[in-house]
């Protein structure tokens, strides 16, 4: 049923060479046009990277290509590559595999801070397209950046796959923080595939954010805790509607002594979406921490959420803790909000957009800020 | 002067059981009214009832305000009439602000500043550390309580209900509270009706009227000091004695 193409797109030179409505779309899974706040811009078009770029004040600083390039240019990459994820894991992993696409190869040199995010965009302009890519982010000893990814498709297509996998290598004293944002459409099956290793002292923290509809997502990155006093930390804002099924959990392993964990997410079903919601720790070991959370709201009658938390402790001493909460808003809460004034609608936007907080993601206030514009389109949209 | 609020033979019922009966209080504009009464009698089921709440169905009578029958009226339309409430237990709300809800009672958008004066009274209120936090999640007692009169002084409600403001309370906070009332009151020509258990908020604000709310019906109207001199003499004890000493002669 999906076709895979092989003709490539042929490179552009900025990101304003990109037609209207695909920069638009983009833009609502924060990519900037004009790359005004970012260090470095990445776009994968279909089964193209059109696009890779640092910009001159950060050269020298990363590097970001087309994983295919990099694999090209670099032969240890191959000690990354697959190594993470497993290729055999499933079919979608295999998919991936046998019809590699490319993607994003990104870089930050030993020590340096990158201050400013880079930005990725993975597009699906096509009809009943499969997109599959493989990222793969080394931030190397003591360096720091922030990414922001959007995954995104064009509105008038219809059926379309996105299979993405990411392999994360955060390197001793490094911190990288990783933003995804998802836009898709009522027909799009999505099937991310990801995994970290998180090494001594060094912190890898991923957010991830959707709230339009999709067809069917199924994603389970796991974050693997070797170093010393290492920290993984993902936190998910879901928001399903219409028939959309999520299906999203995190794992964190935690194996390095001192290690700290947090899982949160906070869930929206309305209509008739389903979402589970799942998260794992797993550790043996007693001198770390680590804690799961997941809140669950419900919209309407007809939704459902299936919170499946879960920790494994093998071991004395080992702290690890959970919590989860599902149910409808509060009817004591929308009415104390209207003795201040507020139409029951008014209320419940404001609970549901506080429902959504960013202030889980811990971003920097620009980025948090664009998020916080989108949970309240949300909330508006109620 | 012109009545504000009147409750004209006022009936409660919660989940079908009677919790007051032929209630009967009119208040005057720029006038503080005060109820006393012992737990259970039936002083919050009154207050929630003029609010509006789901659950306490008005059996008979009607609540007159600015001489317009609101006894149907939804808890926002009432609110946006200008009568505001200050809970006992306020809820918490995860997710949504002090600062959100300061806002929202100040008649502002979420992107608007607040005003110097507003901003100097929440200084006041000593709640500046609080304004990011989750509304009364976590709050002590005293911020509770400090954080629910402020939201109704940006409201600037013609009618305030407090239900028991001093409970709880720390004896500083308290006193700043009934003082910022007792200001807000006179300089707006505001009306207040308030629900004290032991009326140590009347140290800091002063009332015109009172009543005593016993056993589901208001039983005796009288000057708040006279009042609170005999609960404070006998207590509610006291009430019980004399409404049987009356109903025998």
């Amino acid at each position: 049923m999906f076709k895979v193409h092989e003709k490539k797109k042929t490179g552009i030179k900025s990101l304003k060479e990109l037609p209207g409505d695909i920069a638009r779309t983009a833009e609502a899974t924060g990519i900037e046009e004009t790359e005004r706040h970012r260090s470095g811009s990445f776009f994968q078009l279909d089964e193209s990277a059109v696009f890779a770029k640092v910009i001159s004040r950060f050269k020298g600083q990363m590097e970001i290509m087309d994983t295919k390039d990099a694999l090209e240019k670099y032969d240890w990459l191959y000690d990354y590559y697959w190594k993470l994820v497993d290729r055999d894991k499933d079919k979608y992993t295999k998919k991936a595999d046998e019809e590699f696409m490319g993607g994003y190869f990104l870089r930050i040199l030993k020590g340096k801070k990158i201050t400013v995010p880079i930005q990725s965009c993975m597009y699906i302009s096509k009809q009943r397209f499969r997109q599959n890519v493989h990222n793969i982010i080394i931030a190397e000893p003591r360096s720091e950046v922030q990414i922001i990814t959007g995954c995104t498709i064009s509105e008038d297509i219809g059926a379309a796959e996105h299979i993405g996998i990411s392999e994360f290598y955060v390197k001793k004293g490094a911190n990288l923080t990783f933003t995804m944002i998802h836009n898709w459409n009522r027909e799009t099956k999505v099937r991310p595939r990801s995994a970290a290793l998180v090494e001594d002292n060094a912190s890898f923290i991923s957010n991830y954010v959707i709230l339009k509809p999709v067809k069917d997502l199924q994603m389970y990155p796991v974050a693997t805790c070797v170093g010393k006093n290492s920290v993984a930390r993902f936190s998910n804002l879901l928001h399903a509607e219409k028939k959309s099924i999520m299906d999203v959990g995190s794992k964190v392993e935690l194996l390095g002594d001192g290690s700290r964990a947090e899982v949160i997410s906070r869930a929206i079903a309305k209509d008739n979406s389903k979402i589970i919601a799942r998260g794992l720790l797993q550790s043996k070991n007693p001198t770390v921490k680590a804690h799961l959370e997941c809140r669950g709201l419900l919209l309407g009658d007809k939704s459902a959420i299936h919170a499946i938390p879960e920790l494994i402790a093998t071991g004395e001493g080992v702290d690890m803790s959970h919590e989860a909460a599902v149910g409808k808003i509060a009817e004591k809460e929308i009415l104390y909000l209207m003795s201040r004034g507020l139409t029951r609608d008014e209320a419940t936007a404001l609970i549901i957009r506080g429902f959504l907080d960013t202030r889980i993601l811990h971003l920097p206030s620009a980025l948090d800020n664009m998020i916080k514009g989108l949970t309240e389109r949300v909330a508006e949209g109620l | 002067m012109h009545n504000i609020l009147e409750i004209k033979n006022l009936s409660v019922e919660i989940n079908k059981k009677r919790i007051l009966n032929n209630i009967n209080i009119t208040i005057g504009q720029g006038q503080s009214y005060v109820m006393f009464g012992p737990n259970g009698s039936g002083k919050t089921t009154l207050l929630m009832a003029l609010m509006g709440m789901p659950g306490y169905l008005v059996k008979k009578g009607r609540i007159i305000f600015e001489n317009k029958d609101i006894t149907k009226k939804a808890v926002d339309e009432r609110a946006r009439l200008g009568i505001g409430i200050g809970f006992q237990l306020p809820q918490e709300i995860r997710g949504v602000k002090l600062l959100d809800i300061l806002k929202i009672s100040a008649g502002k958008k979420p992107n608007q500043e607040l005003g110097s004066d507003e901003k100097r009274l929440i200084k006041k209120f000593m709640l500046t550390e609080m304004l990011e936090r989750d509304v009364n999640l976590d709050f002590s007692g005293g911020e509770k309580k400090r954080a629910e009169v402020l939201q109704l002084l940006f409201m600037k409600p013609k009618v305030m209900l407090l239900d028991e403001p001093d409970s709880g309370v720390d004896l500083e906070s308290l006193k700043m509270i009934g003082e910022e009332i007792q200001r807000y009151v006179e300089k707006n020509n505001a009306s207040a009706l308030v629900i004290t258990h032991q009326g140590h908020i009347l140290e800091h604000m002063r009332a015109e009227k009172a009543c005593v709310l016993l056993k589901n019906t208001i039983y005796c109207y009288n000057e708040p000091q006279k009042i609170l001199e005999s609960i404070r003499k006998k207590g509610y004890v006291g009430c019980l004695r004399c409404m049987k000493r009356r109903r025998q002669e």
